[in-house]
């Protein structure tokens, strides 16, 4: 199988902080990858250096082939991105967003066209393309976001928080598309703070204080850490370090 | 009490831990009385003169050689035949022709009317108006000594020019940068003070407290009057010490209109904090519809009667053109209480009706 | 102590709150749930009388927002969405000002933040801004607390926040529940549900259900599976076809499906075999909130 994330003793530091510290990891092909942690345990940092938008203090890394550290140019054009705090202009319409993101990625025109029409109509957003974005639900925004951040077929998309605050029938409506992508051969990286969906994923990883705490598919961790469910793997994991600074 | 002074000491705090910012409010005003008094000055030098006057005329020989005696003026040429005028800007690079009429001396001594024209290069316009009016100083002077007394002379003079009478244009832009100065400072920081707490929600915490907003408006401002009070002494003091620039007119009315126009640029700040809703917004609203008008329509750097009519109207309403008069008859005219209650009146009014404004717009709720 | 009757509040062209009425008890830990975009937030601005609403009325111990908002103001808290505090202010200083705005002082009413205080106190000289999210979480609740409110509004407190920390919040606001201070708490996270007395389950500005946890699970009136199977992705698409149940959705390990009558169970198993699952488990399991939230029409 392909490996399309591999980091070997990736590290980042701010000053006398090491927010990640030495992570060592590979990603393959369609894999559903969870990131998970505890808030401030690293997982933005290590998310950014990923997407080549931070230099590594030392380590290497290499995304989708290119080396993150020097070739972050081309891992931009073959990696998509969508964050719950940030993936569409809310003063845009629907439609002028996927246009607007379809024409960063240097799409043609005929393409963009084709592809917009179809994604409008798998959302069931043909009739409010011209609504503004700040005026369409949650549930839909997050999904509209994922389908623009895979608009340019990536070979990797990350995926920050992407179902916070979204309803319960929405959030999995949403999941359920990003098995769609992993079936097209996508790459999913995702975090989240909800503790159901890391039992989605292929493989998770738990990040505590900067290094990965643990690696494995669902099932695995929880075989070995002996709880019944994820919730309870992560409690486990990450409670021991959590009252200090 | 105790709630507003805890609530004054946090703005306080704001602004003693924002270092940069308060160097720059504080530096600010000295940059500027230097720009403009060193750098940027509308001062002339150097202007190339020709005078043109019938041969022999005793008086205009005479004028002509004080024009240049001073060090604003280079006479290049002297002509004699008055039709040579047209040609000569060009090919001479002249910019200004000063063209005494035929028998100028025997009208003076007559008591008669005499005619001088001064006609300028006005690609820089405000070059030539300032040329325009040192050389009428220069003659109506001239004329004063000779004749012992005031004789009307048919020349444009501007009347500026009789109360700075070492023909120093730096003056102007002293009111020009208080003005600016607290303008910028009273307006445009407490507006974003205020709507900072608007964008990181603690307006809403705010609102939800007993706290009267009469106290949050109060605390506010309280910091950017000091502030503002601390540069207009800077100003005044640099004026006067770098500048040699006189306190002609009462010190004290002096500060007091000053007090009166930084509690109107107060209620500016105010008013435009309650009309938007994050900090950029706050800014470009106090900076672009603050500080231009102040620059442009203030009279700082252009004179307001060459100005086209709607400008001058609009002019009207910048509280800080009625400043910028007053400060110019307090410290350069040595004028006193009776002849600047005009602006005191109107800068008043402005004051009443920007704080019935800002509190009919602050909201004890949320839009 | 909180008694909400009939609110419905627009903008513009959105309906944010449609007739919502309910009443907590002084002591009572209230929990609204809900998604982003279904009016707590609107619904927490009507409570604290930040905004009034368009129809029906709002009483905090008797006293209407309409009229007696700045009586109301002294004796309430709030904490809203984002975290508000002065971040270019220390922790101590922060605290200090939100105690003088209510005109107290920390040591009057230091009994009350302590258990929440003490985790903050040894970075008192440290700028809020400078604080990690679980730090500034509990220094906005001790700011929220300093004047010893009669109810605690807090609107989403532990939105993006990690399990761990979440269960700790929890766990305060338990705490001060014990002090009878009356919590009116907003969430999207559905598992937090059952940390509450009573709930009121929000969906697009209108409440579906108000009552106890116990009660919402206890009143579910469809049969609700659970089945597992090795690959669980084609099990979904699978599950999705068979005509006895009326719909599914993935639940962490699970597919969680509701069905018309028990005797189904059996048919479904048999007919998932002869597609090719391997390892199939299905059984009757009882709701949770989420499930409740899902299937409520």
């Amino acid at each position: 199988m392909e490996q399309v994330i591999i980091t070997n003793n990736l590290t980042k530091k701010f000053g006398s902080f090491t927010a990640v510290d030495n992570i060592s990891f590979y990603v393959e092909k369609g894999e559903i990858f969870g990131f998970l942690g505890a808030n401030g345990a690293g997982k933005t940092t290590a998310m950014r250096m990923l997407c080549g938008l931070s230099k590594p203090t030392s380590g290497s890394g290499s995304v989708a082939g290119y080396d993150i550290s020097k070739e972050y140019e081309k891992i931009k054009k073959n990696i998509g991105y969508m964050s719950q705090k940030f993936s569409l202009y809310e003063d845009l319409t629907v439609a002028e967003n996927i246009k607007l993101f379809a024409g960063i990625y240097g799409m043609p025109l005929k393409k963009i066209k084709e592809k917009s029409a179809h994604i409008l109509e798998r959302l069931e957003l043909t009739d409010r393309k011209d609504t503004l974005v700040k005026y369409i639900p949650t549930g839909w925004k997050q999904k509209l976001a994922f389908s623009v951040a895979v608009f340019h077929d990536p070979k990797i998309v990350f995926l920050d928080e992407p179902t916070g605050g979204v309803d319960p029938e929405a959030r999995r409506q949403f999941w359920e598309m990003i098995y769609e992508a992993a079936d097209n051969g996508i790459t999913i990286f995702v975090t989240t703070h909800y503790m159901d969906e890391a039992e989605y994923c292929d493989r998770i990883s738990i990040m505590v204080q900067g290094k990965i705490a643990a690696l494995a598919a669902p099932k695995d961790m929880k075989k070995e850490y002996g709880a019944a469910t994820m919730d309870k793997v992560f409690r486990k994991l990450v409670a021991g370090t959590f009252n200090q600074e | 009490m105790k709630q507003l002074l805890s609530f004054i000491k946090k703005e306080v705090l704001h602004i003693i831990r924002d270092k940069r910012t308060i160097l720059i409010l504080l530096i600010m005003p000295v940059v500027q009385i230097m720009l403009f008094g060193f750098a940027m000055t509308l001062e002339v030098k150097n202007i190339r003169v020709a005078v043109s006057y019938q041969y022999g005329d005793e008086l205009a020989e005479k004028i002509t050689a004080r024009i240049s005696a001073s060090e604003y003026f280079d006479i290049v040429k002297t002509i004699n035949n008055p039709l040579d005028i047209a040609s000569i800007f060009k090919t001479e690079n002249i910019d200004t022709i000063i063209v005494f009429s035929d028998g100028f001396s025997s009208e003076i001594y007559k008591g008669g009317i005499p005619a001088v024209q001064i006609i300028n290069d006005a690609s820089d316009p405000n070059q030539a108006s300032t040329v325009t009016s040192y050389i009428s100083a220069i003659i109506s002077s001239f004329q004063n000594e000779i004749t012992g007394r005031n004789m009307p002379i048919h020349i444009n003079t501007e009347l500026k020019m009789l109360y700075n009478p070492e023909l120093k244009g730096s003056y102007n832009f002293v009111p020009g940068v208080m003005a600016l100065v607290l303008t910028l400072i009273c307006a445009m920081m407490t507006s974003i003070s205020i709507v900072r707490e608007k964008e990181f929600g603690t307006m809403e915490l705010l609102l939800v407290s007993p706290m009267k907003p009469a106290y949050i408006i109060i605390s506010k401002i309280v910091p950017y009057f000091i502030i503002s009070t601390i540069n207009l002494l800077t100003i005044i003091l640099l004026a006067v010490v770098l500048l040699d620039m006189p306190v002609r007119g009462s010190f004290i009315l002096l500060m007091g209109v000053s007090f009166l126009f930084i509690f109107v640029s107060l209620t500016v700040g105010i008013f435009i904090s309650s009309l938007v809703a994050n900090q950029a917004a706050a800014m470009l609203i106090a900076g672009m519809g603050m500080m231009l008008p102040v620059m442009l329509l203030s009279g700082m750097l252009f004179p307001l009667d060459s100005m086209p009519k709607f400008l001058q109207v609009i002019s009207d309403f910048v509280p800080a053109s009625w400043y910028f008069t007053a400060v110019k008859k307090i410290m350069i005219e040595g004028q006193g209480f009776m002849n600047i209650t005009k602006e005191i009146i109107i800068l008043t009014v402005m004051l009443a009706v920007l704080v019935a404004a800002s509190v009919k717009k602050f909201k004890v709720r949320l839009g | 102590m909180v008694k909400v009757e009939n609110i419905s509040k627009a903008f513009k062209n959105v309906q944010a709150l449609n007739n919502v009425s309910f009443h907590a008890e002084k002591g009572e830990l209230f929990g609204i749930i809900g998604p982003d975009g279904a009016g707590k937030t609107t619904l927490f601005r009507i409570m604290t009388t930040l905004t009034i609403p368009d129809e029906g009325a709002v009483f905090i111990n008797n006293r209407s927002i309409f009229n007696d908002y700045m009586k109301i103001r002294k004796n309430i808290g709030y904490m809203p969405g984002k975290f508000a505090l002065y971040q270019d202010l220390t922790v101590e200083e922060n605290l200090n000002f939100f105690a003088s705005v209510f005109n107290t002082t920390i040591e009057e009413n230091y009994h009350l933040v302590k258990g929440i205080y003490s985790h903050i106190a040894p970075f008192k000289n440290r700028k809020a801004g400078k604080l990690s999210g679980g730090m500034k979480q509990k220094l906005a609740l001790s700011c929220a607390l300093i004047h010893k409110p009669e109810v605690l509004f807090l609107d989403e407190p532990t939105t993006g926040v990690d399990p761990v920390s979440r269960k700790e919040f929890w766990d305060m606001l338990y705490d001060l529940k014990k002090m009878g201070i009356t919590i009116i708490v907003s969430t999207p996270y559905m598992d937090e549900a059952s940390r509450c007395d009573r709930i009121a389950l929000i969906k697009n500005g209108a409440f579906i259900d108000v009552d106890s946890p116990a009660n919402i699970i206890n009143n579910f009136d469809n049969i609700l599976i659970a089945l597992k199977a090795d690959n669980m992705r084609k099990l979904l698409k699978d599950v999705r076809k068979c005509r006895q149940i009326k719909s599914a959705f993935a639940f962490g390990a699970e597919i969680h499906a509701v069905i018309d009558s028990d005797n189904f169970i059996e048919e479904i198993s048999s007919q998932l075999k002869s597609l090719d699952h391997k390892n199939i488990e299905i059984y009757r399991i009882p709701p949770a909130i989420e499930d409740c939230y899902i299937w409520s029409r």
